[in-house]
């Protein structure tokens, strides 16, 4: 028989959909979150916050919060590390925890109290006097790209002039202008993308403990506790090994908890107050003081021949990163594109700096806002060729051998798989009634690898621990433990998967770019394969054969060849049952750099349906269509594709940071900022194709990501089908509709 | 500031407390009592993860005062299950894959036993409404609302057994 | 801070009024109790009425409807016969908020809270709803319109609550709707709001009207503008474009994060014309 690929591969438990095993805890509400925690002798600590969207502090008096009684400790930036001369990146991230001599939006930190309660802790905050010297801010990503624009980070600097414009990026290939000029028609246009919150219902949280030996503990809700550990050990000045970091159960994090936000304070506190401190942000904290994504500005045009060739095209971006330079406006520019073969294309980002929280990752942080963009023009330039909008992208899909955009090649992908299943859908067959409109978009996310460690430990009665370092975002321990089960051949209520702390794993990379089950999963197999060598090697033992006679089979070892025919199989728990007179515990270890995440696309189907006299939009039906690769759970694989379309619904439609003149955030409350309600949504129908990825040994594909992708876009060309003229600005809110349709054109 | 005391029933079982009289229902229960089932997604009712019931009406546990529940009933999600017997809807969540980071799952049981003890046969817009002020990130509602009207099934045909049986023992007496 | 529960309003008003520092009635508590935890309000005094008998129950009674102050929007909504004869205004205060918010919010909170975009109150100033305010010097019956006098302000004296909301009977051949706009389906403060209560005579002609608008104005406006337009007509094309002008006449809103000035006034006229046509079908016009 020649040897299995990923292709032809013939799973027993993969696939299936079982009960997750942390299930029981999260029904009955035992499980215990960032919040959940407690100590003897905790303190709470609250945080004092900037009013100001850009100031200059002159001075802070917590002389009289200090001498409350019950106040055990107030801090401010004077009471930690001074970074200014060390390196660039820690020394922005400590001040974005707690600002240094300047507010840089509203709601910077500017100092932090740990009391004996709660009422006691806000009673001292009231008490802290902030000297503010307030500056000019800007908060819009075009305004702050203007000549006379405040500038937010004096060092940052473009032609030797201080400026907002912190990165330049550009990608592509092929002659652009050459392309435009071969094409019968070009559509160029520009768009616009507002401030979205990732808007996890679980506040960030932590419950930490420093002593003064310098050793520390820390409960947090995050997507990286090893990477929270680093970052932390390193601001604060700590011994990496003496932090120990635990992440909690994650009440949702889609990105924005792969950064620290107030954990750093919690520590300086519990230092300086020698007692555990609690610090839970209020959910206007975490709008105010966490990482929402860019809002945006984008031009784009596309060019094609009247058969429908795309000749060439281009994009240009400009991403708005709050007071720190990140990597979002590069992310914009290489996926923008991703989608489809071109053979001259260009795109260039901006990243800019303005008065606004720091921008953190968001589910395929970037994409959306570019898709929306490129997919809104592609319906434009289909019509105006007068070609079906599936059938143009399929004309223009990129495959397997097509540069990427962004440049690599591409190996066997799903966009064209995905595009074919919508032309194929049923849902494309359901009647549009009056004021109802259908759209289609595409999406592209890269996913990622990374560091990963696994420890699967097998005990005497023939059950797993599996111990695994990346967090369980919505289902990772079902999963795990099916890979476990399945390599090792036992059922899947044999394996106990526990996510472990800093102290019990080696460096874990944060659990970000879909990569939780596509690396822990292959660091499970490695580990479960690593194991199965010592079962192997035990049943030799107990045996007395050569262990090169022996095959590992459906949770057994077999003795090979007609000399062993005499002996029966010994399965993984009569070999575990002897392991202590064999050799001691059976454990199989794996750490690994997890490289080949394959890259995901998805396409999406709406329908929305439009009230002309309000401008409030309806999805009728929604549609997700997605390569998994392979689908470990299909219904964690569902989840991920309905939650992700869940959230880039809210995105489109209704979801937004809305600034003041003051350049104060108006709404940081979830009844203003408006996620989408259970009334809010159909049913989201999802199709899970699965294109293996050869770069893993189930053909495994990030699945967290993609989803979010297209549906700005597909919304938007909905509801431009609808109302019958082009909306540009996302979201697509009521009024900016009912002003589209008034004004005969894009709002 | 002085502390009310406060004696009430939760889950069935007397408990007594004193808190502050601005302490909400939702810090006592956490705080005082150890019940961390219910949490705090917002503290200002937009979200309903702090979902509990008093005398039976359905409450943000945020939005009331500690003091306030003196002589009354309170049950949460830990009251849910019967002994170590899951309620339908518990294992209909975890049948359908209902919860990804489970961090709204408590409020969303804790409505939905709310909604089917009053309407044990709602319709898919009933049900959306019904957990309108459960905020869930996740899971874009679809598999909550599967699981809720699977569960309403299941209670409705358990309602119909014991109806059975009651009927049953009637005629036997009879 | 203190926390009193007493059992007669006459009570409540004594300890209201008793109080140095400040003092707030807690109904439902979910306007107050986001209040106090954003920290807009830190009480001295808290006084929960919901231990007031009279705050408790919704009355028929000869003139009409009773409805406590401590009733909660769930318990309005089960109550089949101000149902019946109010749909309008169930119909409004069930729209306030959640269920979770339902099993506390009441219309007499609702009211005080004195928001220009409380879902109830149109509704009950088209229904042209009383309340019984009770106070250190005894009690007076108030127009529910003239209780809020700007946002966030009531024309209550110190000392005073409101102990019920009457609403008056229903009369033969009379309706009444309330439609508000929100972005979502659920949980959002409106962004426009219409209430309308008319009365038509034996031939379908609208002989009575009041048209209440929220969200358009510091405070919910009666628009006599409107109720004029309809009055005599039975609500045809012309009546219908007479009032949607008159409600978009009516409107000084102002630009927030929930809408702007522009779309308020459009939207205004939308809904008092769609609510004008729904309490017209519910008092048995045909149009």
């Amino acid at each position: 028989m020649a040897e299995q690929t990923y292709t032809d591969q013939e799973f027993k438990v993969i696939g299936t959909r079982p009960r997750r095993p942390d299930g029981v805890d999260k029904v009955t509400g035992r499980a215990r979150y960032g919040a959940d925690a407690f100590a003897p002798g905790q303190l709470v600590a609250r945080v004092l916050r900037s009013p100001h969207a850009h100031a200059t502090i002159k001075k802070i008096d917590t002389s009289k919060a200090e001498k409350m009684k019950g106040v055990k400790a107030v801090i401010t930036s004077a009471d930690l590390p001074d970074l200014t001369e060390g390196n660039r990146g820690n020394f922005d991230i400590l001040e974005n925890c707690m600002a240094r001599g300047r507010a840089l939006y509203h709601g910077h930190a500017v100092a932090a109290v740990a009391a004996i309660d709660e009422p006691t802790a806000r009673k001292a905050l009231k008490a802290i006097k902030v000297e503010y010297k307030v500056l000019p801010h800007v908060t819009d990503v075009d305004a702050a790209m203007a000549d006379d624009a405040p500038i937010v980070q004096p060092h940052v600097q473009q032609d030797g002039k201080p400026s907002n414009i912190a990165n330049v990026s550009q990608f592509g290939h092929g002659d652009v202008d050459g392309g435009f000029a071969e094409a019968d028609v070009v559509i160029e246009k520009s768009y616009k993308t507002e401030q979205t919150h990732q808007g996890y219902i679980e506040p960030h949280a932590c419950l930490a403990s420093v002593g003064p030996d310098g050793q520390g503990e820390l409960w947090v809700t995050t997507q990286g506790h090893f990477t929270f550990r680093t970052v932390c050990a390193q601001l604060l000045g700590m011994d990496i090994a003496k932090l120990k970091v635990t992440s909690s159960e994650i009440g949702g994090g889609f990105g924005g908890k792969t950064h620290v936000w107030m954990e750093p304070l919690a520590l300086a506190l519990s230092r300086k107050a020698n007692r555990p401190v609690k610090l839970v942000m209020g959910r206007d904290e975490v709008f105010m003081g966490s990482g929402p994504t860019c809002s945006t500005s984008m031009d784009v045009k596309i060019g094609a021949k009247k058969d429908g060739t795309i000749t060439a095209a281009e994009a240009t971006l400009r991403y708005q990163d709050g007071p720190y330079p990140g990597p979002w406006g590069m992310l914009g520019a290489m996926t923008s594109f991703a989608c489809y073969d071109l053979p001259n294309v260009k795109t260039v980002a901006y990243d800019v700096l303005v008065n606004r929280p720091k921008v953190a990752a968001y589910r395929a942080p970037s994409a959306p806002m570019a898709a929306f963009g490129v997919e809104s023009t592609m319906d434009l330039v289909a019509e105006a060729i007068g070609m079906d909008p599936v059938d143009f992208r399929i004309q223009n899909a990129a495959k397997e051998g097509t540069r990427a955009s962004y440049g690599p090649t591409y190996g066997p992908i799903g966009i064209g798989p995905t595009l074919d299943a919508v032309k194929n859908h049923p849902h494309m067959q359901a009647k549009l009634g009056p004021n109802q409109g259908r759209g289609m978009a595409c999406g592209f996310w890269f996913n990622f690898g990374g560091q990963t460690c696994t420890d699967l430990n097998i005990g005497t009665d023939g059950t797993v621990n599996l111990t695994v370092g990346t967090v369980d975002v919505g289902g990772a321990r079902a999963s795990m433990s099916l890979i476990a089960a399945e390599e090792l051949g036992i059922s899947y209520d044999k394996v106990k998967c526990n996510i472990g702390d800093t102290a019990s794993l080696g460096h874990n990379d944060t659990t970000e770019g879909s990569r939780g089950t596509f690396s822990s999963g292959m660091a499970t197999i490695f580990a479960a394969r690593a194991a199965v060598d010592v079962l192997k090697q035990r049943a030799a033992l107990m045996w007395e054969i050569d262990v090169d006679d022996i095959e590992w089979k459906d949770g057994a070892a077999h003795a090979q060849g007609v000399a062993h025919s005499n002996l029966a199989p010994l399965t993984l728990e009569e070999i575990a049952k002897k392991s202590p007179q064999t050799g001691g515990p059976i454990a199989g270890h794996n750490e690994v750099v997890a490289d080949g995440a394959g890259v995901s696309f998805a396409s999406h189907i709406c329908d929305v349906e439009v009230d002309p006299e309000t401008g409030s939009t309806r999805v009728l039906r929604y549609t997700v269509v997605q390569d998994a690769g392979k689908a470990i759970h299909p219904a964690y694989v569902e989840g991920q594709f309905q939650g992700a379309a869940a959230q880039g619904i809210g995105w489109a439609l209704n979801e937004e940071y809305v600034y003041g003149e003051d350049g104060r955030l108006q709404n940081p409350s979830f009844l203003d900022y408006r996620i989408p309600v259970c009334s809010d949504l159909p049913f989201i129908d999802t199709e899970i194709l699965e294109i293996p990825n050869p770069n893993h040994p189930y053909g495994i594909r990030g699945v967290g990501e993609t989803s979010i992708v297209p549906p700005l876009a597909a919304i938007s060309n909905a509801v431009s089908n609808a109302v019958g003229v082009r909306l540009d600005h996302i979201p697509m809110s009521p009024p900016r509709v009912l002003k589209a349709i008034k004004d005969g054109n894009g709002a | 500031m002085s502390g009310v005391q406060v004696s009430t029933t939760i889950n069935g079982d007397v408990e007594e407390f004193v808190c502050h009289p601005g302490e909400t229902l939702l810090d006592v229960l956490r705080n005082r009592l150890g019940l961390i089932g219910a949490k705090e997604g917002c503290g200002t009712g937009d979200c309903g993860a702090c979902s509990v019931t008093v005398d039976g009406e359905l409450v943000c546990s945020c939005l009331v005062l500690g003091a306030e529940v003196e002589g009354r009933k309170v049950t949460t999600v830990e009251g849910l299950a019967d002994g170590n017997k899951l309620h339908p809807l518990q294992e209909q969540f975890l049948d359908n894959a209902a919860l990804q980071c489970g961090i709204c799952t408590p409020g969303f049981l804790v409505a939905a036993k709310a909604l089917l003890d009053r309407n044990p046969d709602p319709t898919e817009e009933e049900i959306r409404y019904a957990l309108a002020g459960n905020l869930c990130r996740c899971t874009g509602y679809d598999k909550i609302v599967r699981a809720v009207d699977a569960a309403a099934k299941d209670l409705r045909a358990e309602a119909k057994k014991a109806a059975k049986k009651k009927a049953a023992k009637k005629a036997k007496k009879a | 801070m203190r926390y009193e529960a007493p059992t007669s309003s006459k009570e409540a008003a004594k300890l209201l009024a008793g109080t140095k520092g400040k003092a707030v009635v807690l109904a439902g508590g979910t306007d107050l109790l986001v209040r106090m935890k954003m920290g807009h309000v830190e009480p001295d005094l808290i006084v929960d009425i919901k231990r007031i008998e009279a705050t408790q129950a919704i009355k028929k009674t000869a003139s009409g409807f009773k409805i406590g102050a401590g009733v909660p929007g769930a318990t309005m909504g089960r109550n089949s016969a101000l149902k019946k004869a109010w749909p309008g205004v169930v119909e409004a205060a069930e729209l306030i908020g959640s269920d979770q918010i339902q099993g506390r919010c009441t219309i007499a909170g609702n009211l005080c809270n004195a928001s220009p975009a409380a879902d109830s109150v149109p509704a009950m100033v088209a229904a042209g709803a009383k309340a019984a305010v009770v106070g250190p010097n005894g009690r007076r019956t108030v127009a529910v319109e003239k209780i809020p006098t700007g946002p966030g302000k009531t024309s209550l004296k110190k000392g005073e609550m409101i102990e019920s909301i009457s609403l008056p009977k229903k009369a033969p051949r009379s309706g009444d709707a309330y439609l508000r706009f929100i972005p979502r389906t659920e949980m959002d403060i409106a962004v426009v709001s219409a209430g309308v209560n008319l009365t038509l005579d034996n031939k379908g002609v609208v002989k009575m009207a009041r048209v209440a608008l929220g969200a358009i104005a510091p405070t919910v406006v009666l628009v006599e503008d409107a109720a004029k337009a309809i009055v005599g007509s039975k609500l045809d094309e012309e009546a219908l474009s007479a009032l949607a002008a008159a409600c978009e006449a009516a409107c000084k809103p102002i630009d927030d994060m929930r809408g702007t000035i522009e779309f308020r006034t459009e939207v205004a006229g939308v809904l008092g014309r769609r609510a004008a046509k729904l309490a017209y079908e519910r008092a048995g016009g045909k149009s």
